[in-house]
């Protein structure tokens, strides 16, 4: 029944820190959060509605307004705009006569933006429903638009519109060594949880989310502290505008992953697992449920795992809900426990006190696909290969103006230069290693290494060639963190916001010098004073690009020293409005007729 | 006894363990200025205008446990060019036009403002569309001078047991909200007499027919400035003269 969710609650046992799932089960069948609803949930929940109308508030794939009846967000990563999403957004607007953000009159349709799906190597990309669509096409489009007017089911369409590549394009250590189901499993509980340990600690085995924490000392951590009930989680939640590894690493090599987070299981000693896959992936569901039953089955995951009594351990898979802030660890385990995604204050740390307080390892899927390896081959294996202070290999998700986009993993210590060799990038102008929070590289930089110790990296590589304008790429990426913003400190809540104010200034040519100073201090006081990573790097894209590509930014200016940056006849739209006025005695400054 | 103590700009500032820096420094008398914390609430962090710098890094001073021997930084130029844009943060974020205001005088946020010297809010203001709620009989709740500091949906659930107010929204979109499902105050729970009603360091929770009650030129900080009354409240009774 319409507004009713008691079925959902019941699946989900009437547990409230289950609400993101809950919620997101009922908008997939619902359409949206209506005030009602929530109020049924938070009965049902035991909980403050006002509680749980911030969760509905706080995730962009929840709606507490009616969407269309066919909900379209258009992945807006600069490389989907670099090939032709704008147009190809447009282009369905038109088709339903819509704006963006609106829902048609008779309640089919809305179309909007949503921050990257993470299809960026086959993009332009949307999502319909939560069913992702890549390559998309001026046919592809109108064949969607065909398929909205027709009404039926998305589950309905045809199959090849929603295929997904892998685009394996380089395999090294982790893609190309064979593992066999349980080998790492087994050589864990031969070696034993300590000895284990120590092999992860030898292999130098650092977090590939970016961050490069020592995996064997965030375990050791987490095992020494006396508890009955630990937890691991897999951080699956790649939100980082040009990252995509991490969804191939689940698609085509979802056991070795999930037999890495065993091991860590056998060696901290926690019976409970989460799997935390962002919500653009809903289409590795059914594979990863199948690989988790058979393993299930065949006794990798359970009671008594390889017969060794007292090794209990599984796992769910929790969905997230559109929340780039949920990929920093501790706003990932609030939003396991059905909160806001914000990030804790620590101390204290995860490892001591994570979900529901109990001490918690998150690691990061290509961690735990690395850790599985190290369990077989032990330390040593991991050290003689990449550099001394990045033991092993990175996982590059590389797209934008190259030939051949796609997942590429070398040993740690490769030149940028070599992977734009590979990758088949010609004329580059620049390259933004690591996503928007990371590097922006120019191209006297290319010779620069992938390393913790030089330009690190959490697998994004965005190629762009010398037709790209690097402020339409920094604006781009203001808008991503204005819109992925918590909320939760002041800095980055108002920081994020007026960057993305004033790259649009500067972007659309009203810019003078006193706005790029203006820009520079407040993605400085934004880098200096936020309260997590999300805050500390997002004026990178402007500070690095002001740093490398100052000339682009001055040729933009307008020549003037100070501009009003009220704009009078802006003013002036709501008048126009009101009296059905468009013509050209209208407008103060006749720029263009429509 | 440099094992309880930290230096504050060049002073020795005493703790006892599971204090944090700002508690420290405000039990000791000196002044940091902050808009999230209260005394009687456990650390926030939020606002971070209590930035400090720690060991030359900066630092949220009401959440970073003190620790003896520590270098903290806190009246410096540096350090007050950062507090001093945090403000300003706030003051483009919201509507804050504190000459018709009913809170003039005894605001933080105009307070801590005048403190750190700031003269206009800089930035472009956003001008945010926040509607009143004036449903309830004896309250009126002013959104657009919410800086967010989270003290009334803390005490709301903590002291009250409540839950009136809560948070939705996210990034600039963050916005209290009361815990009903018309959205409006007055299908809450809420009493006058709740803690809820007393810990909002701006203006947003109001009680009706009340406005202008103290005069101004005669309201909290209108005698002694901001800085002078935040210690002089919490700072412990033999160190407050």
């Amino acid at each position: 029944m319409a507004g009713d969710p008691t079925e959902i609650l019941t699946k989900h046992r009437y547990d409230a820190t289950r609400l993101v799932q809950i919620l997101r089960d009922v908008m997939a069948a619902e359409g949206y959060l209506s005030a009602k609803t929530i109020t049924a949930i938070a009965e049902g929940l035991k909980l403050p509605r006002a509680r749980v109308e911030g969760v509905a508030g706080f995730y962009s794939f929840f709606a507490l307004e009616p969407r269309g009846r066919f909900r379209v967000l258009f992945s807006d990563n600069i490389t989907d705009e670099m090939a032709g999403s704008l147009e190809l957004r447009q282009r369905l607007l038109d088709a339903f006569h819509i704006g963006l953000g609106e829902v048609s009159r008779d309640g089919l349709v809305s179309v909007d933006a949503t921050s990257c799906t993470g299809l960026c190597d086959q993009g332009p990309a949307l999502l319909v429903n939560g069913h992702a669509i890549g390559r998309l096409t001026p046919a592809r489009i109108g064949a969607i638009s065909s398929l909205i007017r027709g009404g039926a089911p998305v589950a309905e369409w045809p199959e090849n519109l929603f295929r997904i590549d892998s685009h394996i394009e380089r395999k090294d250590l982790l893609l190309a060594t064979p593992l066999a189901r349980g080998e790492a499993l087994a050589a864990a509980i031969a070696r034993g949880a300590e000895a284990t340990l120590e092999q992860v600690k030898l292999s130098n085995l650092r977090g590939r989310g970016g961050a490069g924490f020592p995996t064997g000392v965030k375990w050791e951590a987490c095992r020494s502290t006396p508890d009955d009930e630990r937890v691991v989680v897999c951080n699956a939640d790649e939100g980082e505008p040009g990252t995509f590894k991490d969804r191939v690493l689940l698609a085509d090599y979802a056991d070795l992953v999930i037999e890495g987070m065993t091991v860590a299981a056998f060696v901290i000693g926690a019976k409970k697992g989460f799997l935390y896959v962002r919500g653009e992936y809903p289409f590795l569901e059914a594979s990863l449920e199948a690989t988790l039953a058979e393993r299930r089955r065949i006794g990798l995951l359970g009671k008594d795992i390889l017969g060794t009594k007292g090794f209990d351990f599984d796992l769910e898979i929790h969905w997230g809900a559109g929340a780039y802030v949920c990929g920093e660890e501790s706003a990932l385990i609030e939003s396991l426990e059905g909160k806001r995604g914000i990030p804790r204050n620590r101390p204290p740390f995860p490892v001591t006190n994570g979900y529901l307080q109990r001490p918690t390892i998150v690691n990061n899927v290509e961690t735990f696909a690395a850790a599985a390896f190290v369990a077989v081959h032990g330390g040593e294996w991991l050290r003689s290969h990449g550099t001394a202070k990045s033991t092993g290999t990175k996982i590059l998700s590389v797209s934008g103006d190259v030939a051949r986009p796609g997942v590429y993993e070398y040993p740690f210590g490769v030149t940028v230069e070599q992977v734009l060799a590979d990758c088949g990038a010609e004329n580059t102008h620049s390259v933004q290693v690591g996503g928007p929070s990371g590097t922006l590289l120019a191209r006297n930089e290319f010779r620069r290494r992938i390393a913790f110790e030089d330009v690190s990296s959490a697998g994004a590589f965005m190629v762009f060639d010398a037709s790209r304008d690097i402020l339409e790429i920094v604006d781009n990426f203001a808008r991503f963190f204005a819109h992925e913003s918590c909320g939760f400190c002041t800095p980055c809540r108002v920081g994020t916001t007026l960057v993305k104010q004033m790259t649009n200034h500067l972007v659309s040519g009203k810019g003078t010098r006193r706005d790029v100073k203006d820009l520079a201090r407040v993605c400085n006081v934004m880098a200096r004073t936020s309260h997590c990573g999300l805050g500390t790097t997002a004026g990178n894209p402007v500070l690095h690009a002001l740093e490398k590509f100052r000339p682009a930014f001055d040729q933009r200016l307008a020549s003037l020293e100070v501009l009003p940056s009220f704009d009078l006849d802006e003013a002036l739209a709501p008048a126009r409005e009101a009296t059905g006025r468009e013509d050209s005695g209208a407008h103060l400054s006749s720029e263009e007729e429509p | 006894m440099s094992d309880t103590t930290f230096s504050m700009d060049g002073r020795d500032i005493p703790f006892e363990p599971g204090q944090t820096i700002l508690q420290a420094a405000v039990a000791a008398g000196v002044y940091v200025p902050y808009l999230c914390f209260n005394a009687e609430f456990k650390p926030h962090g939020s606002c971070k205008v209590c930035t400090v710098k720690l060991n030359g890094r900066t630092a949220t001073s009401c959440t970073t446990p003190a620790r003896a021997g520590d270098e903290v930084e806190s009246e410096t130029a540096e350090v007050r060019e950062l507090r001093k844009n945090l403000v300003q943060f706030l003051f483009t974020e919201g509507n804050h036009f504190c000459p018709s205001c009913e809170a003039s005088g005894s605001c933080m946020l105009q307070g801590v403002a005048y403190e750190l010297e700031v003269m206009s809010p800089y930035y472009n203001p956003l001008f945010p569309d926040r509607p009143v709620d004036a449903s309830h009989p004896e309250v009126l709740l002013d959104f657009n001078r919410c800086i967010l500091c989270e003290l009334c949906i803390r005490a709301s659930s903590e002291v009250d047991g409540k839950n009136v107010f809560a948070l939705s929204g996210r990034g600039i979109k963050k916005h209290l909200i009361v815990n009903a499902e018309s959205g409006r105050l007055a299908d809450t729970t809420l009493a006058v007499t709740d803690k809820a009603m007393s810990v909002c360091p701006v203006g947003v929770i109001l009680r009706k027919r009340r406005g202008f009650l103290v005069p101004i030129g005669r309201r909290k900080y209108d005698e002694h400035p901001l800085s002078e009354v935040a210690v002089a409240s919490t700072s412990k009774p033999e160190e407050g003269t």
